[in-house]
């Protein structure tokens, strides 16, 4: 049973691709932690504090890359909402954080300080259980998983396609910002959920609890990737990419596409839910913000700027764009915005297969 | 698992036990179909028998497509009955479903998976459990391989197997199409129009398949060129307005003074 499952999971991919796959886990999941940790602030090695969270927001999102390309790249199902299963997972997680700060608030009362300032006396039901890090790490998934199967169920069922489906996704994220934004609704309003201090009994504030977050993150990117490899490489994947290039035809092959959309969209938002739920430890607050149409775009665009149904080009369009974002919002703040525009219609109009794509083209034109 | 899955799988294991005693493999009864009030099918009546080759000719708007559209689910018919066998009835199940109950369908225009290679297009079409679970985990096994193998040589395109089946010709599309019904071992194949725009070679080829098919599957073609119709069919139904006009061997449909004026418009 075990000798077969690794069997399976070395066939993953060719043997010089895995070496080029381990070298780059243990230079993330290893090197770096040990650069930050182990040399002299003042050494040219040194990986600074600050550092470590970033790349963790990075690997985050390079999960979400991951999850819109299996229900987009390969499945053929546009998303413009994927962005409320991130901040549902992220919302999920600074519950539980918030309710570990206990009475050490601004209010030392053992609620969340912005129920105090609500002048709430309990905490609301939906909120029980979430002081428990082992509900909330089962939530974190299972919430976005229960809202994509719901949604996906009617919109599929309803043979709802294409741009109509995107719109309908823009709709509800749109819907659920709004929500959130509301005081009343119990997750702390327009700011959101933040101050928060410790996860598990170790403070956030810690470089060593920043190391640990961040080294979880690469592993549970490493065991997703290999989850989404080994699907889109079974059969299953093949029918997935048979109903983004031929739904009708694989409908009269016996199929119920039906039931194959909805599990590559609720994998897809399950997948987000853990992203968001790795995230907000690291940045520290999660506010409806997130669920803004816009962000749910931009993760279309990480997928698309990396070249669509590749899972690499996933991970290397969110690295990419959010490295650009980082960058912009430093030295040119103002121009973000135009730049993220140009670079979606570059795209589309000379990379329709991304960097994965144009990197294809330029290796085998050195090769020949 | 969803109802629509347990279901499925229970249309499956009786789709064994269709029912042919009498010989008779579809029995289409009283069947009317009509889209605002223009009748494209008008109380129509055909039963085609078990192994039988079977061509359906009729001019534009005679409610060919329709029929076909009706026999898959596609279209649901105003009244009558669509049963296969004696004891299956189609109007009762959705369109997979009746793909499970084996009604394989090859549309007019080709439709293959155009990414997928010719060898994963037939590999896809096999019949095996297809619920999403049993998908992920499947593996191919000997008996599936000689399946695709033994139907890669019938249709011709063994050799093709590893190339995408988007760089194949039209008439390659078109055999790989009816490779991928019958990896699907229906009971019954509906053919949309085979050999249009295929070159003389590729039509006499489609001719020798079809053919070669008879006895171990029904087969009902509906097609145009009557040359084709004369090279492949013993018996012929002419449709017109949504009714058969006319039913018998190819001489006697192409004598009928009825299909005559209908063909001729005098």
């Amino acid at each position: 049973m075990i000798g077969s499952a690794s069997r399976q999971i070395t066939e993953l991919h060719s043997p010089r691709t895995w070496c080029g796959i381990l070298a780059v886990l243990a230079a993330a999941a290893v090197v770096v932690p040990s650069l930050n940790a182990f040399t002299s602030p003042d050494s040219f090695l040194h990986v600074p504090d600050y550092v470590i969270p970033l790349l963790g927001k990075y690997l985050c999102y390079a999960l979400v890359a991951l999850a819109v390309d299996l229900i987009w790249g390969y499945t053929g199902i546009l998303s413009l909402g994927h962005g409320v299963f991130f901040a549902l997972g992220g919302y999920v997680m600074g519950m539980y954080l918030m309710l570990s700060i206990g009475g050490e608030g601004v209010y030392k009362s053992d609620l969340p300080d912005f129920m105090v300032f609500l002048d709430w006396k309990e905490l609301p039901w939906y909120w029980r259980g979430f002081d428990h890090f082992a509900f909330a790490l089962f939530m974190a998934p299972v919430i976005p998983g229960l809202l994509a199967f719901a949604f996906g169920f009617f919109a599929f069922r309803s043979r709802i396609k294409g741009v109509y489906f995107a719109i309908i996704t823009q709709a509800m994220t749109y819907a659920l910002m709004l929500l959130f934004f509301r005081n009343a609704t119990g997750f702390g309003g327009n700011n959101g959920l933040t101050d928060f201090k410790r996860i598990l009994g170790f403070s956030l504030q810690e470089p060593s609890t920043k190391r640990g977050l961040y080294i979880v993150t690469v592993l549970v990117l490493f065991c997703s990737y290999l989850l989404c490899r080994y699907i889109v490489k079974s059969k299953l994947g093949r029918v997935l990419t048979a109903i983004r290039d031929a739904e009708g035809r694989i409908m009269f092959c016996g199929y119920d596409p039906l039931n194959y959309k909805l599990f590559a969209w609720t994998l897809s938002a399950v997948l987000c839910g853990v992203a968001g739920a790795l995230y907000v430890p690291q940045v520290g607050i999660i506010n409806p913000s997130e669920m803004q149409p816009s962000s749910s775009i931009e993760m279309a665009i990480w997928v698309a700027v990396g070249g669509r149904g590749t899972l690499v080009g996933a991970l290397a369009g969110a690295g990419i764009v959010n490295g650009a974002k980082s960058w912009f919002t430093v030295a040119m703040p103002d121009f973000w915005l135009y730049f993220l525009g140009f670079l979606f219609i570059g795209v589309t109009l000379f990379m329709p297969r991304g960097i994965v794509g144009l990197v294809g083209r330029l290796f085998r034109r050195g090769v020949s | 698992m969803t109802p629509s899955q347990a279901n499925s799988a229970e249309i499956h294991s009786r789709s064994g036990g269709v029912d042919t005693t009498h010989n008779i493999i579809l029995y289409v009864e009283n069947v009317t179909v009509s889209f605002e009030g223009l009748k494209a099918l008008d109380d129509l009546t055909l039963y085609v028998d078990d192994g039988e080759l079977r061509c359906i000719i009729g001019p534009n708007g005679a409610g060919k497509t329709t029929l076909m559209d009706v026999i898959t689910g596609k279209t649901r018919p105003d009244s009558g009955t669509v049963f296969l066998g004696q004891n299956l009835d189609l109007l009762q199940l959705t369109e997979y479903e009746i793909t499970h109950a084996g009604v394989g369908r090859k549309f007019q225009k080709p439709t293959v998976f155009q990414g997928h290679t010719v060898f994963e297009n037939l590999e896809l079409a096999l019949r095996a459990d297809k619920t999403v679970w049993h998908t992920l985990t499947a593996r191919m096994d000997a008996v599936q391989r000689e399946t695709i193998e033994s139907t890669l040589e019938t249709i011709g395109l063994t050799d093709k197997m590893n190339s995408r089946a988007g760089l194949l010709s039209h008439g390659q599309k078109q055999w790989l199409e009816i490779g991928i019904l019958l990896v699907q071992e229906p009971k019954l194949l509906l053919v949309d129009e085979p050999v249009a725009g295929m070159s003389h070679q590729e039509t006499e080829h489609t001719a020798e398949l079809l053919k070669s098919l008879a006895g171990r599957h029904s087969v009902v073609v509906v097609e145009h060129d009557m040359d084709f119709v004369r090279s492949i069919a013993r018996k012929v139904t002419v449709l017109h307005e949504g009714r058969v006009l006319a039913e018998g061997n190819i001489d006697e449909v192409q004598n009928n003074p009825k299909v005559i004026e209908v063909y001729l418009g005098s």
